[in-house]
């Protein structure tokens, strides 16, 4: 009996730090998105109502439409993150795969050899990429970011990937051999299904560095037709810095997509990280 | 005999494979780039002519006291920037875990999807929001701390050099607090049963359980998460440079080594980049944190691993 | 007929077959060009008015406009052009900067470009070596310093328009007592802004422009002398009249806060013009910086600030000539300044002005003597670069971190430690 109102009374403690801190992490997005569909008047005069019938405009979103192609960013974003994530992903887990899987000369110093990229920032060998892109004729591709992004999304892939694949059982794999499966079944087939927690792990961790970029995109392919939603916004809102309407729609266009991917996807995420995470 | 061998011989065609695209991109596109990089610490160029110097740049780096200074600040603000986010993001990122593992919690997933959403947004979109909502112009920093009293407390911050570090680091903290979160809660996810049931019968609940128990079990991952976020926060650069500019001011007052680094080795406005300084300051850079990601796998994880059950 | 209409057939084919290998050749012909630029403002204006004009006068030549954001121009830049990854024409920024990438190769000679002779010797001096013998970028346009008052504000308060430095401060201080506005719109978060808005506008009356600009180089004067530390003390007492929090006021918000009429003042470049025009909802009138003493020569910052270079390695090197010929031309100059008010053509080409606020500014050409910034020429060179250093002293005096004195004897000290005049 004495226990239930000191139970409901730290339900009720618990509910409002989470909810007071859900409402920090949101605010500041909201306030943006509000914003966004004001008139400038409003915008500057009660940064904090919500739009009304008579201050609510879509000036700004006129603005940036008419200036950019923001579906077309949207859709270089998309294939430069997910062609990343799919290399990422295959060649991270068929080298994790090899590094714990095999014995053989150079094991160790291969698996450190892979971990120092995680150590130094990849935009420090910019000029180096730049001249091998500019020769190979990829400047302005979005194929040459998907190999940088590749090659920066590899030594955490790795890293993580292998304290995974340590755990998959070695009788399994046995069996598999003795049933005179190849060792690229094995891998396929019996392995890969296995650590696929770890593998959305990954996923996430690459994702948002990449999705975020704005050096590469600046560096490598700043034309229009291969225009990052990063780059697309930053050069919008260098753009139209004093018009407030158009940065606050530009901004709102930029994080849209994200969110509702994110939201649509958030489950898997989260299940992903969660499960990656246990070790 | 022979069928060992070609077995064997399969064997490694097989580890060739598996390796070879992730070592080919890995090494082509990231490997010699840097080592490129690196390599040019020990040149200088003179009238277009690149000539070998030996250590000379690293003699300037810490020898001239222009650039000691700017080092060392950096390195100084970069320590501070750092120890902001163990002392708030992950007590904080800590906290949120252990109150969403609540047991038979409503809304946990609400509250999970809605505090990790800031780490999915672009630096660009987050210091630019930032610096709106504190923009003295805007006024929305003010009147919110109008709204409970506390009107007095406002201040330019990001435009003070005692406050500029500290709230750059916490709008950092708070776009990135996701992280912990989630590895915390994972971490404490994974705690048996048993152990809590054990505890419970021994009548340590609640607060006291979380300390006595499950802190200690949640220490590898605290230890990842703290290794992590100093490897993140010695290559930060982009949020600052977003919202405070490549001078990194007020009066370097939020100038870290990423900062520094970009200033010196793209340059800046007129002055040009000086890519052998630059490739000096990313050696030591790359030095500083090999130096204690070493530390940590050699020392601390090694200790923490004894204690792991 | 069969046979007639088989011939037809054949000629029809054959003329439609003509057609199109002339149309393809034609359309193998069309070159493409590209500009580098920090200008992402005047997109819209390159894409709507300028380059359909060149492109009507030289068919075959498309010309693509791609801007990138000024804090990124130089570093993304300098990577393409080493990369050899760079558009064909180059924006460049004054003196030291393009000097470097012509000394390194990255920018080819323009003097054979025909029209070069429509700019003065002092125009191209921002863009030659420093024997003059060759210069690398077609001059485009400069911009002048001054200040931008709201005249609505002004009645309202009634102030006049300050001549003197006293007139000045005593105009703030009637604003500030009034208290409907903000004296003065400028903030220090951006650092430039202070240098440029600030130093670099007031001070030509104090260092008599070109005189104390030259002798600066000479090694005559320091900028520890009286002279160069006396803008940095008026500086100094313009916190008293700038708006809350103005160390955290970004360039855009000492715009906004001018442009939605809560200021009064607002020290100016003369490209801020366009942007107020589209914004503001009063009347606008502006003043060139007070002089110290009632009747002294006034002097004002005219600075060479934006040209054109071509790219050495680019593809289209005719091309990329042809584009600069037209630079030279009435017609640009007449394009260029009228849709970029605040933008004055360095040419010697007659350009009628239509927006009177930037007419305003030219006018000050015929009453006070012009100089340019003094931080640009030769003083930039080395490091400590002295415009960047500039930025931050000129930011931690009106911060109250640095005393003018304090500040004056570290911009030398840097100086000293890689400048030796006379060489």
């Amino acid at each position: 009996m004495r226990q239930a109102p000191i139970f409901r009374m730290r339900r009720a403690a618990v509910h409002t730090l989470l909810g007071g801190y859900t409402l920090i992490a949101i605010l500041p997005v909201l306030l943006i998105v509000m914003n966004s569909f004001k008139d400038r008047k409003a915008i500057f005069n009660h940064p904090l109502a919500f739009p009304t019938p008579s201050s609510f405009s879509l000036i700004g979103y006129e603005t940036v439409l008419k200036q950019g192609d923001f579906l077309s960013y949207f859709q270089n974003s998309l294939i430069v993150t997910v062609g990343s994530l799919f290399f990422i992903l295959l060649f991270g887990a068929m080298a994790s795969f090899a590094l714990t899987e095999y014995r053989f000369r150079g094991n160790v110093f291969l698996g450190l050899f892979l971990a120092l990229g995680v150590m130094v920032p990849i935009r420090l060998g910019t000029i180096a990429i730049l001249e091998m892109m500019a020769k190979t004729g990829l400047v302005n591709s979005l194929f040459a970011l998907i190999l940088v992004y590749t090659a920066q999304g590899l030594p955490l892939a790795c890293f993580v990937l292998s304290e995974f694949m340590r755990t998959v059982s070695a009788d399994l794999k046995n069996a598999g051999r003795v049933d005179g499966l190849s060792e690229y079944v094995v891998f396929f087939r019996l392995v890969l299904p296995l650590v696929r927690p770890a593998m959305a792990t990954v996923a996430i961790f690459s994702m948002i560095p990449v999705w975020n970029d704005l050096w590469f995109p600046l560096i490598l392919a700043p034309a229009e037709g291969t225009k990052t939603i990063t780059l697309g916004t930053q050069v919008f809102i260098g753009q139209f810095v004093t018009n407030w309407n158009a940065v606050l729609a530009a901004l709102t266009l930029s994080l849209t997509p994200v969110l509702v991917l994110y939201l649509i996807f958030s489950r898997q995420l989260i299940r992903g990280l969660t499960a990656g995470a246990v070790k | 005999m022979t069928d060992s061998t070609t077995y064997r011989r399969a064997r490694r065609w097989h580890i060739l494979v598996f390796l070879a695209p992730a070592l080919l991109v890995y090494t082509v596109l990231m490997v010699l780039p840097l080592a490129e990089t690196l390599r040019l610490s020990l040149y200088t160029e003179t009238e277009q002519v690149r000539s070998f110097v030996g250590f000379a740049n690293f003699t300037v780096l810490f020898g001239d006291p222009r650039w000691a200074q700017t080092f060392w600040n950096a390195l100084g603000n970069n320590v501070q920037f750092f120890l902001i986010h163990m002392a708030v993001q992950n007590p904080v990122g800590i906290a949120l875990a252990a109150l969403l593992s609540v047991p038979r919690l409503r809304g946990r997933s609400a509250y999970r999807t809605t505090i990790f959403m800031p780490t999915m947004l672009s630096f660009v979109v987050i210091g630019f929001i930032w610096k709106l909502i504190l923009s003295p112009l805007w006024g929305v920093a003010p009147s919110l701390l109008a709204a409970i009293g506390l009107k007095s407390l406002f201040g330019p911050w990001l435009g003070q050099e005692h406050t500029a570090l500290i709230a750059i680091s916490l709008v950092s903290v708070w776009q990135f607090i996701g992280i912990p979160m989630m590895l915390i809660y994972a971490a404490l996810l994974s705690i048996p049963d048993e152990v809590i049931e054990a505890a419970e019968c021994d009548g340590v609940s609640g607060l006291a359980q979380f300390w006595k128990i499950k802190l200690p079990l949640i220490l590898p991952a605290i230890g990842l998460i703290s290794i992590l976020t100093f490897v993140a926060n010695f290559n930060a650069f982009d949020l600052i440079y977003v919202s405070q500019g490549a001078l990194a001011g007020p009066n370097f007052a939020t100038d870290i080594l990423g900062t520094f680094l970009y200033r010196t080795f793209f340059g800046h406005q007129l002055q040009l980049g000086d890519q052998h300084m630059g490739a000096t300051i990313a050696t030591v850079m790359f030095l500083i944190i090999l130096s204690v990601v070493a530390f940590y796998l050699l020392v601390i994880h090694r200790r923490m691993r004894r204690y792991q059950f | 007929m069969p046979r007639q209409n088989f011939r037809t057939a054949i000629l029809g084919s054959t003329a439609l077959a003509i057609g199109v290998l002339l149309s393809s050749a034609a359309f193998a012909e069309d070159v493409t060009l590209t500009i580098e630029s920090w200008r992402n403002d005047d997109l819209p204006i390159w894409q709507d008015k300028i380059i359909p004009a060149f492109e009507a006068a030289n068919p075959g030549i498309k010309v693509v406009f791609s801007p990138t954001a000024p804090t990124e121009y130089n570093a993304a830049l300098n990577t393409k052009l080493d990369a050899g990854t760079a558009g064909d024409l180059i924006t460049c920024r004054p003196f030291d900067a393009s000097l470097e990438l012509f000394k390194k190769g990255h920018l080819t000679a323009v003097n054979d470009v025909p029209g070069m002779d429509t700019f003065s010797p002092v125009a191209k001096s921002a863009w030659s070596t420093d024997d003059g013998a060759s210069t690398f970028c077609v001059p485009m346009a400069s911009v002048i310093h001054g200040f931008i008052y709201n005249k609505d504000a002004f009645e309202k308060v009634g102030v006049a328009v300050p001549k003197t430095e006293e007139e000045f401060f005593a105009a703030l201080d009637k604003i500030k007592a009034e208290g409907s506005y903000v004296p003065m719109a400028m903030g220090t978060a951006d650092q430039w802004e202070a240098a440029t808005m600030g130093y670099q506008n007031i001070g030509p009356n104090y260092w008599h422009g070109e005189d104390g600009r030259k002798a600066l180089i000479e090694g005559k004067e320091k900028l520890t002398d009286a002279d160069w530390v006396a803008p940095y003390q008026v500086l100094k007492r313009w916190a008293d009249y700038l708006g809350d929090g103005f160390k955290a006021q970004t360039y855009p918000d000492s715009q906004n806060m001018f442009a939605l009429g809560r200021a009064a003042i607002y020290p100016a470049g003369s490209w801020d013009i366009s942007v107020f025009n589209t914004q503001a909802e009063f009347k606008m009138g502006a003043f060139y910086p007070p002089v110290k003493g009632a009747g002294d020569t006034c002097y004002i910052s005219d600075h060479a600030d934006i040209a054109m270079g071509a790219n050495a390695k680019s593809a289209h090197p005719e091309e990329t000539k042809k584009f600069l010929a037209w630079l030279t031309s009435a017609d640009f100059a007449d394009i260029y300044a009228n849709s970029l008010p605040g933008f004055f053509s360095l040419s010697s080409h007659e350009v009628k002005l239509q927006d009177p606020l930037a007419q305003e500014f030219v006018n000050w050409r015929s009453t006070c003597k012009q100089t340019i910034r003094s931080t640009y020429q030769i003083l930039s060179r080395g490091t400590p670069n002295l415009e960047n250093e500039t930025w931050g002293a000129s930011a931690n005096v009106i911060n109250g971190a640095e005393t003018p004195e304090a500040a004056a004897k570290r911009l030398q000290d840097g100086l000293d430690s890689w400048y030796k005049p006379g060489q």
